[in-house]
This record gives C-alpha cells, sequence and structure tokens, in this order.
C-alpha cells in the first residue's frame, strides 16, 4: 500500500528518470490515482441521504493516510469552470486502520455552488483532489464518562463518525459505558441525515439518548429556556463534555451561554479552523484597499480572519493553504506564512491569505 | 536611437495615452473574466500531450538499442524517432509550459500542480532563478538601457547606445555559441556575469545561486548522459549521442524564437528617463514598441510558446498563452487607431534582422548605418554622450510592477529579500 518506505525509495530512484518532475507526474496519466504529489480521490458512489443530502464514498489515492481521528474534516477540491473549489467537510465514516475509502456527507446549500455540485453533479468516477484529515473536534479515547452533543443539520456528520467509533469499539455498551446525550435539530423528520440510523442506534444503546428538534413546527433550540432548553433536554449539561456543530449562529449562541456559565472549557466547536504553527507575525494594522477598511490584528490571526472580521468580501477555499483560491495581491508591507515561517514582503507579491499574517502593518489589493 | 519618453516618440498626448491604457485595461478584464474550462483542458492536454512525447522518446530509444540486437535495422530509425520526439518535448515544455506556467498564467486554476510557485521546468536554469531575472528584470524593464539585461544578455552588443569594445568583434561567434549551448546560457544568466566580473555581486548570494544551478544543472546531465545511456547497456554512446541532439534542438530552436521578441529592426530601446514616474498606461506604450512578433500557424505559436505574441505577452505577461492569438487582432487595432508601431513579420525576416543586428554591431556604429526605422522630428538621446548604462542591482531598480501579473516566488528566493 502507499506510504511504506520502499515504496518511497522506489520513486526517489524514479526522480532521476523524470528529473525535474516526479514519476507521479507521468503514472498519474496510467491511472490518476498514482500519484502523491497532490492528494487525490476518486468518488466510488454517491448515496442520496435526503433529498438536499448525499455522502460521497471516496476512493483516496496514494499518500493518503487512513488515521483521521473519529470528528476530523477532510478538504476536498474539484474544479469547476477550470478552477479548483475547496471546501472542508467533517468525514462520517469511523476511521480504520485497513481502510479503502473515507465517505463524507454534503448538504447542497442555497447558495453553495460547490456543496450543490458534490450532492448533484457528481458522477462515480470522478476524480477530486483532498486535503489530509485536520481539525480538534475529535473524540478522545478513552472517551469521557459523560457527554452531550448538539448539532443541527449537516453538523451531525463529524459526531456520527464518533457515534460510529464508539459503537464498532463496543464502547457504548456495558457498565463502562459513556453517558451520551444527543439533541439534534432540523426543519423537518425528512431533511434529517443519518436519522434511521441514529434511532437504530439509540434503540441498541441504553446510554445514548436522542432528542430529535424539528425546527420548522417546534422553532428553534432556546437554551436558555427552562423546559425546551439545555436544563430542560439535559440537566446535567453543565457536569458533561459538550461537542456542538451547526451553522455559525447557532454556534455563536452556545459558545455564548457556556461562557456565561464559565464552562468554555468543557465546550467543543467546529469552526473548519486551521490551528497553525507558533510562526506567527508581529501584527499590525492591515489595509484593504479596494474596500478602504482596515483593522488592526495580533501576529496569529491570518491576513483571511483579518478581513473576515472587517467585514471585507475575502475569497477562501481550503482554507489550510492549499489550493490559492485565497491568494491576494499584497501591495505594500510584509507578511509571514504560519506555516514555515517564510516572509513575503516584496510590492505586488501575491500571498495567500489563509496561511499568512501581518509583520507590521500591510495593505492589500481588494 | 534609444527613446527616452514614449509619449513625446508617438506624438500622443497625454489623455490618448490613458485612454490606450484603459482600453488595454479593458482587455485585460474580457480575458480574466472568460477564463474557463476551456483553457484549463487546453494546458492539461498540453502536458499530457508533452509527458506522453518524452515518455515515448525515452522508450523509443531504449527499445530501438535493445531492440538492435537482434533487428539491427531497427536501432536507427528509432533513435532517430526517439530523439525527434524527446527534442519536441523538450521544447513545449520549455516554451509553451515551463516560461508561460512560470509566468502566473496558470495561476487562476488554483491547481498546485500547475502553478507559478513550485513549477520547475527541463533545463539546467533553476525556476526561481528564472522568475527573477526574467519575470521581473526582463518584463519590468523591457529594453531600458542599463536595466534590462536581456538586451545582448551581457554576451552581445545589440543596441547602438551600447559601447563598441573590440571584444564585440568575436559577435558572431560568441552568437554561435550561445545558440548552440543556449541552455547553459540562461542558466547563467541571473548570475550577471557583468557584475560578478566588477565586484559588485553579494558573494553570499552568488555562492547560494551558484549551488542551485550547481544541483538543477547535475541532475539535468545525469538524466540525459548517464542514467538514460546506462540503461541502454553496450548501446549507451548512442542513446547519449541521441540525446545531445535533443538538446540541441531545444536550444537551436529557443535562442531562434527568443532572438525574435526584442531584436528585429522595429523593436526600440529606451533610456533610464523613460522609467520616471511612468504611468500604467507609458508602461503598456513601452512594451508596445519594445517588442516584435511574427507570424505563423497555430502550430508554430504552440511550438515557440506563444512568443509570436510577443507584444500581447509583454502587455499581458500572466494571461493565459492560448488567448494570445484572440488578443493580438484588438492590440493590432487599437495601434492601428492611434498610429504606434506594431512590429511583425515572418519568421525568417524577424531572425534575419536580428542576426544582422548582430553582425553589424560587432563593427563601431560609424562603420554601418542604422536599421531603426526613421526617428520622428524631435532631438533625441541617442547622440548625446553615452551616459551610466553600466548594470543595477535590485536595490537600483524599481520595485516589482502590478502591471507583471501574478507569479509566486520561489519559497528560497523570498527568504533572501
Amino acid at each position: 500500500m502507499a506510504g511504506t518506505i520502499p515504496w518511497e525509495r522506489v520513486r526517489k530512484a524514479g526522480h532521476t528518470l523524470t528529473t525535474p518532475l516526479d514519476p507521479d507526474d507521468y503514472l498519474r496519466f496510467l491511472n490518476p490515482l498514482w500519484t502523491a504529489r497532490e492528494l487525490r480521490g476518486r468518488v466510488e458512489k454517491v448515496i442520496p441521504e435526503t433529498e438536499d443530502a448525499a455522502t460521497l464514498v471516496i476512493r483516496p489515492g496514494w499518500g493518503w493516510r487512513y488515521r483521521h481521528r473519529p470528528g476530523q474534516y477532510v478538504g476536498i477540491g474539484i474544479q469547476v469552470d477550470g478552477k479548483f473549489q475547496w471546501r472542508s467537510y467533517s468525514v462520517s465514516s469511523e476511521p480504520r486502520r485497513r481502510g479503502r475509502t473515507i465517505a463524507i456527507t454534503v448538504r447542497a446549500m442555497p447558495e453553495g455552488k460547490l456543496s450543490s455540485h458534490l450532492v448533484n453533479g457528481l458522477e462515480p468516477g470522478t476524480i477530486l483532489r483532498l486535503a489530509l484529515p485536520e481539525g480538534d473536534f475529535t473524540l478522545p479515547d478513552p472517551p469521557p464518562p459523560r457527554m452531550l452533543f448538539l448539532v443541527a443539520g449537516s453538523g451531525v456528520t463529524p459526531v456520527m463518525s464518533m457515534l460510529r467509533t464508539l459503537d464498532r469499539r463496543g464502547s457504548l455498551s456495558g457498565d463502562e459505558a459513556p453517558d451520551v446525550v444527543m439533541h439534534y435539530s432540523s426543519p423537518t423528520p425528512d431533511r434529517m441525515i443519518f436519522r434511521e440510523e441514529l434511532e437504530a442506534l439509540a434503540e441498541k444503546h441504553d446510554r445514548l439518548t436522542l432528542h430529535q428538534l424539528h425546527t420548522d413546527t417546534d422553532g428553534m433550540l432556546e437554551l436558555e429556556h427552562p423546559e425546551k432548553g439545555l436544563d430542560g433536554i439535559c440537566p446535567d449539561w453543565r457536569e458533561r463534555e459538550t461537542w456542538a456543530c451547526g451553522p455559525g449562529p447557532m454556534l455563536d449562541a452556545i459558545s455564548e451561554h457556556f461562557e456565561k456559565e464559565g464552562l468554555e472549557d468543557q465546550l467543543h466547536l467546529e469552526r473548519f479552523q486551521l490551528k497553525l504553527g507558533d510562526q506567527g507575525g508581529e501584527g499590525g494594522t492591515i489595509t484593504f484597499r479596494n474596500s478602504g477598511k482596515s483593522i488592526e490584528v495580533d501576529g496569529a490571526t491570518t491576513v483571511l480572519e483579518a478581513g473576515e472580521e472587517a467585514g471585507v468580501g475575502m475569497p477562501y477555499g481550503c482554507r489550510m493553504g492549499i489550493c490559492h483560491t485565497c491568494t491576494l495581491t499584497l501591495v505594500e508591507g510584509t507578511v509571514r506564512d504560519l506555516r514555515s515561517g517564510d516572509e513575503f514582503g516584496q510590492p505586488n507579491e501575491p500571498v495567500q491569505t489563509c496561511v499568512t499574517a501581518a509583520v507590521g502593518d500591510c495593505t492589500l489589493d481588494i | 536611437m534609444a527613446i527616452a519618453d514614449v509619449k513625446e516618440y508617438t506624438h500622443l498626448s497625454e489623455e490618448e495615452v490613458e485612454q490606450i491604457g484603459r482600453e488595454l485595461d479593458a482587455i485585460r478584464q474580457e480575458i480574466e473574466e472568460s477564463r474557463g474550462a476551456a483553457d484549463a483542458a487546453y494546458i492539461n492536454r498540453l502536458i499530457k500531450i508533452q509527458r506522453g512525447l518524452a515518455t515515448a522518446g525515452r522508450v523509443t530509444m531504449l527499445a530501438g538499442t535493445w531492440g538492435g540486437r537482434f533487428a539491427p535495422k531497427v536501432e536507427k530509425p528509432a533513435l532517430v524517432a526517439g530523439a525527434t520526439f524527446l527534442g519536441l518535448a523538450k521544447i513545449l515544455e520549455n516554451m509553451e509550459i515551463g516560461h508561460n506556467v512560470m509566468h502566473g498564467q496558470w495561476d487562476w486554476m488554483n491547481d498546485p500542480e500547475i502553478h507559478s510557485s513550485n513549477w520547475e521546468w527541463d533545463t539546467a536554469q533553476p525556476a526561481e532563478q528564472w522568475k527573477h531575472s526574467h519575470n521581473y528584470i526582463h518584463h519590468q524593464f523591457t529594453n531600458v538601457l542599463g536595466h534590462d539585461n536581456d538586451i545582448g544578455y551581457g554576451i552581445l552588443r545589440m543596441a547602438r547606445e551600447q559601447k563598441w569594445h573590440p571584444y564585440y568583434l568575436g559577435q558572431p561567434v560568441y552568437n554561435a555559441m550561445l545558440a548552440t549551448l543556449f541552455q547553459w546560457g540562461v542558466a547563467l544568466h541571473d548570475l550577471d556575469l557583468e557584475r560578478i566580473r566588477k565586484g559588485e555581486k553579494d558573494p553570499k548570494e552568488m555562492k547560494r545561486q551558484l549551488k542551485q544551478i550547481f544541483r538543477k544543472g547535475r541532475n539535468q546531465v545525469l538524466k540525459d548522459y548517464v542514467v538514460y545511456p546506462a540503461l541502454s547497456g553496450p548501446r549507451w554512446k548512442q542513446v547519449a549521442v541521441a540525446n545531445a541532439t535533443a538538446n540541441l534542438s531545444r536550444n537551436l530552436w529557443s535562442y531562434v524564437i527568443i532572438f525574435c521578441g526584442h531584436f528585429p529592426d522595429g523593436a526600440m530601446h529606451f533610456t533610464e528617463e523613460e522609467l520616471e514616474d511612468e504611468t500604467r498606461s507609458e508602461w503598456y506604450l513601452r512594451q508596445i514598441l519594445g517588442a516584435a512578433n511574427f507570424k505563423g500557424g497555430p502550430l508554430l505559436h504552440i511550438m515557440s510558446g506563444n512568443l509570436g505574441f510577443q507584444i500581447e505577452h509583454h502587455l499581458f505577461p500572466d494571461l493565459p498563452s492560448n488567448r494570445y492569438a484572440e488578443i493580438s487582432v484588438k492590440v493590432r487595432a487599437l495601434c492601428d487607431k492611434y498610429d504606434i508601431p506594431y512590429t511583425t513579420g515572418p519568421l525568417h525576416q524577424q531572425y534575419g534582422q536580428a542576426l544582422r543586428t548582430i553582425i553589424k554591431l560587432s563593427v563601431p556604429n560609424s562603420w554601418t548605418s542604422s536599421n531603426d526605422p526613421a526617428p520622428p522630428e524631435r532631438s533625441d538621446t541617442a547622440n548625446e554622450p553615452s551616459r551610466d548604462r553600466r548594470r543595477k542591482s535590485d536595490a537600483e531598480r524599481q520595485p516589482r510592477r502590478a502591471e507583471l501579473g501574478a507569479w509566486t516566488r520561489s519559497p528560497r528566493e523570498r527568504s533572501h529579500d
């Protein structure tokens, strides 16, 4: 299988024949998965989950490692109109050491060109680009004794991966099993991804309690409501490790609620933000020339985050420095790549905003 | 005759020059907005063809040398065919793929495998040094005396303003050597031998660049002259010769194409004064006046990296090369409208003019007549005494302009800012 030591040696030897390219650059014409230059995957199956959501079963190519932790997300890049577009999606399949495929579950967003394409436009056999699993929104091993999952919509996917892992390991039954409460909001029962599988799991395991909330008829979850809120659903929520995944406003409300109670250490949120190295910049004032906006930031905030905070319509893709979708022209100043510590300081140089931070004041052309 | 002010030279008013700039910006915008799946398919198909040709070349040679032991008649045709495929592959890679990818022409696809930040081409010159000497120095300071090191590459005297020296008597010979060993000439280009000779080059930077060139050159030589010949066993010599032939034909071809870009008669030179307060529109005008196209069919243009559209390439270095043909129709119309000279001609004529200049300028100016187009009626700087035209270091040059487009420098170059 890919990634073993002898194979690396063969590739290195092959490089003398293909220099300055890699053997992969030729082999990929024989089989698109035979390259580790950029990670690729082939769509094996598209399984409809609900009317607007589907699970993609993907067979990764060379260089992939099946060691994702339950709850992590992967980057998916597909070429639309000649241009690679990237988004991150939680892996819904459980990690298997000897796996051959991974699964992600995608909901087509009304505004999301890419998600609609993934749900409705992908034929099995399509080759796409992948980025290795990332993210801290994961299940610890062993799991804590009491857990609470708060999910809404397609936010169920990372939690599904966690529950499947717990189920497979047999950790959901028996006296040692953790006590799990899951609250799942969705507009209607039909739009609920994995509803049947979750109901079956709850049936099978006494210690898994599933709350379903259908927001079209019953309204949104009101966190502070004495009966319909957290205190009603799960009176001991203050003693639980909590994982929340869903739309941004919901996560904001939850984190505010936990902060008010001083319990933010027990809360895990999935915001698809990459944790970057400690190669921080110095910070400074970032000016966005065309929109006339500016913002003062510290050296750990990426230019992309700064722009979003300042209200600039920043382009972005993978948010992990692979796809170059977020690239903007640096008119003035210096930024540092948070991964490598490399600095970009030439006037009119393109920079990847999702992995760079300001070193002093700088100006970008947007 | 060198131009000190493009506006004055073209007899255009400031308003007209600005209008030309706006019209060129509109052409750029139109292409940027229409880049799409067809363009992506073009470059991907070309890369596939190029790698197929390279593989076919290597395999044909190996099959020919080993098969020749049983059927001696097949060896020679196989070697000829293999060398041809390999030569074509190298030409395509260097001209239409490598050169253009490194300009950032395909960065818009967001494909890290076809991106200016990490493309490494099949020639001895490291990509990082090429992007500095070519994308920045040559494209920004196009044909400005003392700033653009591509005026004669520090070896030849290609402008009448360059001072004559008996060394230049040997120019036809240097020219032939440069054509033959073009790959290695290009490899040393960014080192700037002239500044090294004068002791003006930072020794640390020089050492770093030399190491880079050595490593890249070594790998290239090993591949073509050691590894593949060795795979052919006893017939190693034949394969080495075939590979050398492929490299030589690539050298000669790229030399001819590149010499047609700025050395035919209509391509003008500029003095340093032009650079002062040069606006975006004036920069555009300088690119038109300083470059020369050549005519030909689609195949010729692909094999020459679309550098037959040198004018369009200089106006928009980072727009995809497959679009230069359609851009050229609009640029030509614009030039006609404003009476701006637009230099073009058949390939043999353009190269013939470049060669004539090489030969003429090997002797002092007074022995020959100028082939420059008739200068407009105005006093010009060419008759003034020669001023300081020694080569500039980056510190003495203006920083990178936005007009050059969006190529990404290599990480190692950035760390040496």
